[in-house]
């Protein structure tokens, strides 16, 4: 099979030394299994993410993500862009979508875009990276690849907001999407069909400016996993994988809890059940450690 | 003979009329415009049915002093203060819940988040609130390197009730921050050496052209 290319945006977390640098390390061994090659957009910047709001108006917030689509365009020809993170997909496709049917707004970027010599067209597809598994690939091809099944690792799928709403994934519904549970199953892992906080919010950016009041939400979150007998949780987002996994010795004590439950990225999972070693799916970036994972990683 | 013929009758209507303006003055409702006007998605303000799925569907829902579907009313009320100055729409955790939810499709995020910010254009928005401070450092942090610096972002969000508040919080956070840097997804190398975009003159230039089109557009109210 050919190799895919994509343009690839990356996203602040995702850098060396960031709180997602181990989605990252899971990204490129699942690509390099599925023969993907990822495009960095040269010299990107941050999409403004969800609190970008209260310091940027709207226009200089999508001005943030047109300029990398404005380089993408111009380096990239041809090619789909992709992010992995939650936030980087949902504020560059808002830029898109916002840019490409308002013209007025179009022409404002390309006012301030002119200044530093770039131009924006709207002519590439922005999606996230489970889009591209899901409808470039397929669940009977993303099977093909699997060396090691997660025979009996049962697996919460918590997919969260932002890879869900508004955009979400086509075909899927917003209050109960199954690809996260399809993808897990193709891994030969056991999904808990009965999730009932698979969408549930987990404070977001709020984790630190309202710790309370996110470590609440949190912890239904974690419990509910527990209540259905879950070995791991599983997500698509940087930021409900750094929120559910590093506030759990915290949320211990506020509830008098025992938590402990390794919280992985679904490339995680995949890179594992494609025979990478431990380190190349990125599970010496679990703070929680996966142990059951780490066993099929071992084999 | 037309209603004025009578002297009496013309003065009467006079000064009906400059009374009745005087009322209509006083009582119309120009922050609904000032909206529709100046704040992001605003004009959708109006189609707002008051159904209350929104305020139901939030998951802070029970934080906020006043639910979207009553900051709709109230901006249709025309209480100007007590929107722009109420912290409601700073609990917004943009999780999209009342935009997927709204039977009339209001783009309900963008609106509450578009009003913080003018909130905060206008100098209005509640000074303390945590996740405005939180919020304008991360446009502080990222505006400056262009991309985020998850480190110096950290340290001054832990100082941001002062200063031994931000100890306490800081020794609070210790431990996780300890597993981070252990895991490699933190370093405290990030407090120097923290490189950014190369073109972060360009994103300067650009932000600041941005934020001229912008205002340009604004009304005056």
């Amino acid at each position: 099979m050919a190799k895919k290319q994509y343009s690839f945006y990356p996203g602040c977390s995702s850098e060396k030394n960031a709180s997602a640098s181990n989605y990252m390390t899971s990204v490129h061994a699942m690509c390099d299994v599925l023969d993907v090659q990822l495009n960095e957009i040269p010299d990107w910047n941050c999409c403004g993410a969800s609190v970008g709001y209260a310091g940027g108006g709207e226009l200089e917030r999508l001005i943030l993500s047109a300029r990398n689509l404005a380089i993408s365009e111009q380096e990239h020809k041809g090619q789909d862009v992709v992010a992995t993170c939650a936030a980087c997909w949902l504020a560059t496709r808002e830029t898109k979508e916002r840019l490409e049917s308002d013209n007025q707004l179009m022409r404002d970027a390309n006012q301030a875009l002119a200044e530093i010599g770039l131009k924006y067209e709207a002519k590439q597809n922005v999606r996230h990276m489970v889009e591209v598994l899901i409808e470039d690939f397929g669940y009977d091809k993303l099977g093909e690849k699997v060396k090691k099944p997660l025979e009996g690792l049962k697996v919460a799928g918590y997919v969260g907001c932002q890879t869900n709403r508004p955009f979400g994934i086509d075909g899927e519904s917003y209050e109960n999407p199954k690809y996260l549970d399809k993808l897990v199953e193709t891994m030969g892992a056991e999904p808990l069909g009965n999730y009932d906080k698979k969408v549930q919010c987990c404070g977001g950016a709020l984790a630190f400016s309202e710790p309370e009041k996110s470590q609440a939400m949190i912890k239904d979150i974690i419990e509910s996993a527990y209540d259905h007998g879950a070995d791991i949780i599983a997500t698509p987002c940087p930021v409900c994988q750094m929120n559910v996994e590093i506030y759990q010795d915290q949320i211990n004590k506020t509830y008098s809890k025992n938590f402990k439950m390794p919280v992985v990225y679904y490339s995680t999972l995949m890179s594992v059940a494609y025979g990478k070693g431990h380190r190349e799916s990125g599970l010496d970036g679990q703070i929680i450690p996966a142990t059951k994972l780490e066993k099929f990683a071992a084999k | 003979m037309n209603d004025t013929s009578k002297p009496i009758d013309a003065i009467r209507k006079m000064s009906m009329s400059a009374g009745n303006t005087a009322m209509i003055e006083r009582y119309r409702n120009h922050f609904l415009k000032e909206v529709t006007d100046n704040v992001e998605e605003g004009e959708w303000v109006n189609m707002c049915m008051q159904c209350g799925v929104c305020a139901g569907s939030c998951p802070l829902g029970n934080a906020w002093a006043h639910p979207p579907q009553e900051i709709f009313m109230m901006i249709r009320a025309g209480k100007r203060e007590e929107v722009l100055t109420s912290d409601s729409m700073w609990m917004c955790t943009s999780c999209y819940n009342c935009i997927v939810r709204c039977p009339r499709k209001l783009p309900i995020t963008h609106i509450m988040h578009g009003l913080a910010r003018y909130a905060e254009r206008l100098g209005l928005a509640p000074k303390n609130q945590p996740t405005r401070k939180f919020a304008m450092m991360f446009w502080d942090n990222i505006t400056k390197t262009g991309r985020a610096n998850e480190v110096t972002l950290g340290i001054r969000l832990y100082f941001m009730h002062g200063f031994v508040n931000g100890i306490k919080t800081a020794l609070k956070m210790l431990p996780v921050g300890l597993s981070m840097i252990k895991t490699k997804r933190m370093s405290p190398l990030g407090l120097v050496a923290h490189s950014g975009c190369k073109g972060k003159n360009d994103i300067t230039k650009l932000l600041k052209k941005a934020r001229e089109i912008e205002e340009a557009r604004m009304k005056k109210y």
